[in-house]
């Protein structure tokens, strides 16, 4: 649903069918909408078949990098460990915010979510991360909680299955690498939120070095919708040109275009109409100059390209960027894409956790470059230069900041190399220094 | 995953390391393993005694079917792997790791205390650019002061988190951390907390890079300058395994030297910072007979003679020594004591014991002598006043032992075989005859577990100084107790012969590492 925007009618809200519903927040409100029964299912089903179910609907993560979410439930396994499950609610990912309006709206269909995820790999505790910044989404979620531990639908006895499930939520304190996996786990454990050196994977040894599963908000919002109705169904929703890629995404939408928000459309919905039927387009007068489908962290599409693109994993990708957290962001004719690209490369410097050297060193270093050429200040050889650095950044470090840092600049600097020279002024083979230059005035 | 292939060698793992065949434990990573082939992996963070972090990224290697570079440190050996350290892929990876460690980096090598041991200017030498590309201002912290002997020069710092990790898992008081993200990260000190861990030096050593230096050694000496010699610590009875590092004939530095069966790759600040008495400049050079005149110099066979017959002369013996003597010149002043019956005695100095708790059985002993263990098995008891009882029939031999003399009784004549002459025994010396210091000699000592360790001479004795074991040998002789070799190995060699707890031992198999003794039951471990 295009909340704040009535629905569309080639939308498909499923996950997002309750935005701008206050009832729904509650728990009377969302039982009477269905909710629970789900769980209630579920806590009296083997995780094995309900790890099957999801597999069989081809359900994916929905943070970014698209991994099969029944295929990372089946690597639990009852082995008589304490198994974790965390849900990762913090969405950093500028340009995205799908899940503050899952957890403003829908909270019990998260709680539902984790409390379904959490008997499915066999673990008794689910952590919820929310970043910081998420004050409303924190209290609502925190409220649903009360709510269900109240009415006997999580705790020792959740909802009479004899089963325990504990939920609770966890505050980020707005860390950006905190939304990585294991930073996250770091940060829950109350340590400094750094990414750690795989293996061990989160399944073997994960939060307090018990195996641990992490989804995303979304991703188990959808997964209470699918044993609802079925994998077929799931399947169903979404394009059946692309079987790899199933079931409803929720698109945020931001920037240069006339009605921003969040879209549920099936999966292998054209871009071309996602963004003029469904957002309406650019603003009166405009056109669209650059596209970021996925988030901040993936490639930079020109309108052209997005022409014929379809939103799904494999659609995107063949577009030449990547699905990522479906925050899409739209620039138009008025923007500026240095300074842009010089905006996205000084967030990835200062949410650089100062681990792995290319990222701290090499963040920081493209953030100067592009904001000297920004200014006026740059050089022809500046352009090579960001691209070697951005080869240096990528593939090298133990989490994807810093590759997430070079990808927008190579991206650009291959798109809109145009506008960077532009703004080198001619025939300059050097920086100016002024203290230099007055000294040998 | 593939199905693993069978071990070409049971037990063990095989694969290919720069085209060398290398067989190592399953579990170990590939920068141990290229080590056992004589390939250096280069790398920053990664340090044998520490947990991996895997964050500097600089042993980045090649490994054939992987889809990536993977980081030597945090990668285990698997069965026909074949890695490629130096291939174009790897060094280009690596030179781009060097590169960013240098762009804020003050590139001050001419004034650092690293230079000539420093890693990133090692490998930037090696594989780094010849130039920079990087034009704009540099990063800037202050130095800092991080208490006990340790100084932080955040500017050269590349945060490898090496003494984060020593502070926490080592030390296990933790006192720094990474503050601040990006590039405005620093090596910080929890509030109101200081280095001032007994252990907490070692994160100098442990500084791949000019960031963490002594402030005893600060500006002191350039490291190419240094002479270094394999030696043992003499300030506990733990024996930690050190480096004495000389400039121009005076010790400037102790380090430690790894040894993983005693001190693996450290030594506390007692150890480190205790060297400056074997530079003492007020040393005994001259051997000494007292005459009419008093205390005059004389030559060695006069003198070794005068101490002779003053000691088969005397009515009763005292061997008073210093258990910071060698295990050579100990056997010898036993000898001598026991030919003529002699009380023989030791005073061991005591302090506070301070565990290192990341490492099993290693602390700053109580014990402030590095060979109390051997000093017991050649027969010399602790006492705690040794000259007690004694009066005008005694003689007493102070082997290097005058800080155990707090007053000559009346009439004790004092055989001073030593490195300096104390003003209090100078009344009372009959004979002196100057002896190296550890640092001017060859020898062994025994640790508190037993372990047989050589230290060997790392400068020059002063004037007519001679090493301990040909003094008490020429004096052993000159008694009628057995006649001696002059090298401290034929010595060992001697005791080796004699004493069962050495059985089987030489210099050459004791090696830099040494080896336990076999002690006998109920013996001082």
């Amino acid at each position: 649903m295009g909340y704040p925007h009535p629905s569309h009618s080639r939308e498909t809200p499923v996950i997002s069918k309750y935005f701008g519903d206050p009832e729904a927040r509650t728990l009377a409100g969302w039982q009477k909408r269905g909710g629970y029964e789900v769980l209630k299912q579920a806590l009296s089903t083997d995780p094995v078949e309900v790890q099957n179910v999801v597999k069989d609907s081809g359900l994916r993560g929905r943070g970014g990098a698209g991994f099969p979410t029944g295929v990372k439930w089946s690597f639990m396994k009852p082995d008589g460990k304490t198994h974790y499950l965390c849900i990762n609610g913090d969405e950093s990912e500028p340009g995205t915010f799908k899940d503050r309006e899952l957890m403003r709206w829908t909270p019990h269909q998260l709680v539902e979510g984790a409390a379904v995820a959490a008997h499915a790999i066999y673990a008794e505790t689910a952590y919820i991360y929310i970043r910081g910044e998420y004050t409303e989404p924190i209290a609502r979620v925190s409220e649903a909680i009360r709510e269900a531990y109240a009415a006997g639908i999580l705790g020792a006895n959740a909802m009479g299955s004899g089963k325990r499930v504990d939920v609770h939520v966890h505050k980020g304190a707005g860390a950006y690498i905190c939304g990585e996996e294991t930073a996250l786990m770091n940060s829950l454990e109350g340590r400094r939120g750094n990414p750690r050196i795989k293996p061990p994977f989160p399944a073997v040894a994960g939060l307090f070095a018990q195996p641990t599963t992490i989804n995303n908000v979304e991703t188990v919002c959808a997964a209470i919708h699918v044993l609802r109705n079925g994998a077929d169904w799931y399947k169903s929703l979404s394009s059946p040109t692309n079987p790899k890629s199933t079931g409803t995404k929720l698109f945020s939408v931001c920037g240069n275009v006339a009605r921003p928000g969040n879209y549920e459309v099936g999966m292998g919905f054209p871009m071309k109409d996602f963004l003029w039927e469904l957002c309406g387009g650019p603003p009166a007068g405009r056109a669209f100059k650059a596209i970021i489908p996925g988030g901040s962290s993936v490639p930079i599409l020109t309108p052209e390209e997005c022409e014929a693109a379809v939103m799904d994993y494999e659609g995107i990708q063949a577009a030449g960027s990547l699905l990522g957290s479906g925050g899409v962001i739209c620039f138009d004719d008025s923007q500026d894409m240095v300074r842009q690209i010089a905006r996205l490369a000084r967030f990835y410097a200062h949410e650089s956790c100062a681990q792995c050297t290319q990222c701290r060193e090499g963040t920081a270093w493209t953030t100067k470059i592009l904001e000297r050429i920004r200014d006026g200040q740059g050089t022809m050889k500046d352009l090579d230069t960001l691209l070697e650095i951005a080869d240096n950044m990528t593939g090298k470090t133990i989490c994807v900041l810093s590759d997430s840092c070079a990808t927008p600049v190579v991206s650009g600097l291959k798109k809109f190399r145009h506008e960077f020279e532009a703004k080198i002024p001619k025939n300059r083979s050097s920086v100016m220094i002024p203290s230099l230059s007055t000294a040998a005035a | 995953m593939t199905a693993p292939a069978a071990p070409a060698n049971p037990g063990m793992v095989t694969l290919t390391i720069e085209g060398r065949e290398v067989i190592v434990p399953p579990g170990t990573n590939l920068i141990e393993a290229a080590k056992t082939a004589g390939v250096l992996i280069p790398h920053y963070c990664y340090h044998p005694s520490l947990p991996v972090a895997g964050v500097c990224r600089m042993c980045l290697v090649e490994v054939e079917k992987f889809p990536k570079l993977t980081p030597a440190c945090a990668t285990t050996v698997g069965e026909g792997q074949i890695v490629h350290v130096h291939s174009a892929k790897a060094r280009e990876a690596r030179k781009g790791v060097l590169e960013f460690l240098l762009i804020n980096h003050p590139l001050d090598c001419p004034i650092c205390d690293q230079a000539g041991e420093c890693e990133l200017q090692d490998y930037t030498f090696a594989e780094g650019r010849k130039d920079s590309r990087y034009m704009e201002p540099k990063r800037f912290n202050p130095m800092e002061d991080f208490g006990g002997d340790v100084l932080y020069v955040p500017n050269r710092c590349i945060l490898c988190t090496r003494c984060v990790r020593f502070m926490d898992v080592v030390a296990k008081e933790s006192v720094l951390n990474v503050s601040e993200r990006g590039d405005r990260a620093y090596i910080g000190k929890f509030e109101g907390a200081d280095l001032t861990h007994a252990w907490a030096s070692n994160v100098v050593d442990l500084c791949p890079v000019g960031a963490l230096l002594s402030k005893d050694f600060l500006n002191k000496a350039r490291a190419w300058e240094l002479d270094r010699a394999a030696s043992i610590c003499p300030s506990c009875s733990q024996g930690c395994n050190v480096m004495l590092e000389t400039r121009d004939n005076v010790v400037v530095r102790i380090r430690p030297r790894p040894n993983a069966s005693v001190n693996q790759h450290f030594a506390c600040d007692v150890g480190r910072l205790n060297y400056r008495w074997i530079n003492r400049r007020d040393r005994l050079e001259y051997p000494q007979v007292r005459s009419s005149q008093g205390l005059v110099t004389t030559s060695w066979s006069e003198a070794v003679k005068a101490a002779a017959s003053a000691i088969t002369a005397a009515a009763r013996v005292t061997v008073l020594v210093s258990p910071a003597l060698s295990n050579e010149a100990l056997y010898l002043l036993g000898r001598i004591a026991s030919h003529v019956s002699a009380t023989a005695v030791m005073t061991i100095a005591r302090g506070p014991e301070a565990p290192l708790p990341g490492v099993k059985d290693l602390s700053l002993r109580a014990e402030r002598a590095p060979n109390h263990t051997g000093a017991e098995l050649f027969g010399f008891t602790d006492v705690i006043s040794p000259t007690a009882g004694l009066g005008s029939n005694d003689l007493l031999i102070v082997a290097d032992a005058a800080a155990s003399v707090s007053a000559v009784p009346d009439g004790v004549r004092v055989i001073v075989i030593g490195t300096v002459l104390d003003d209090m025994l100078k009344g009372a010396t009959i004979v002196a005859l100057p002896v190296c210091n550890f640092a001017e000699e060859d020898g062994t000592f025994m640790n508190l577990r037993g372990r047989v360790q050589r230290f060997q001479q790392s400068k020059a004795p002063p004037a007519q100084v001679r090493p301990t074991y040909r003094v008490f040998g020429e004096v052993a002789a000159a008694i009628g107790a057995g006649s001696y070799p002059a090298l401290a190995s034929d010595v060992f060699a001697t005791i080796v012969a004699t004493v069962p707890a050495f059985a089987g031992m030489t210099y050459r198999t004791l090696g830099l590492q040494g080896a336990p003794a076999t002690l006998p039951a109920g013996a001082a471990v």
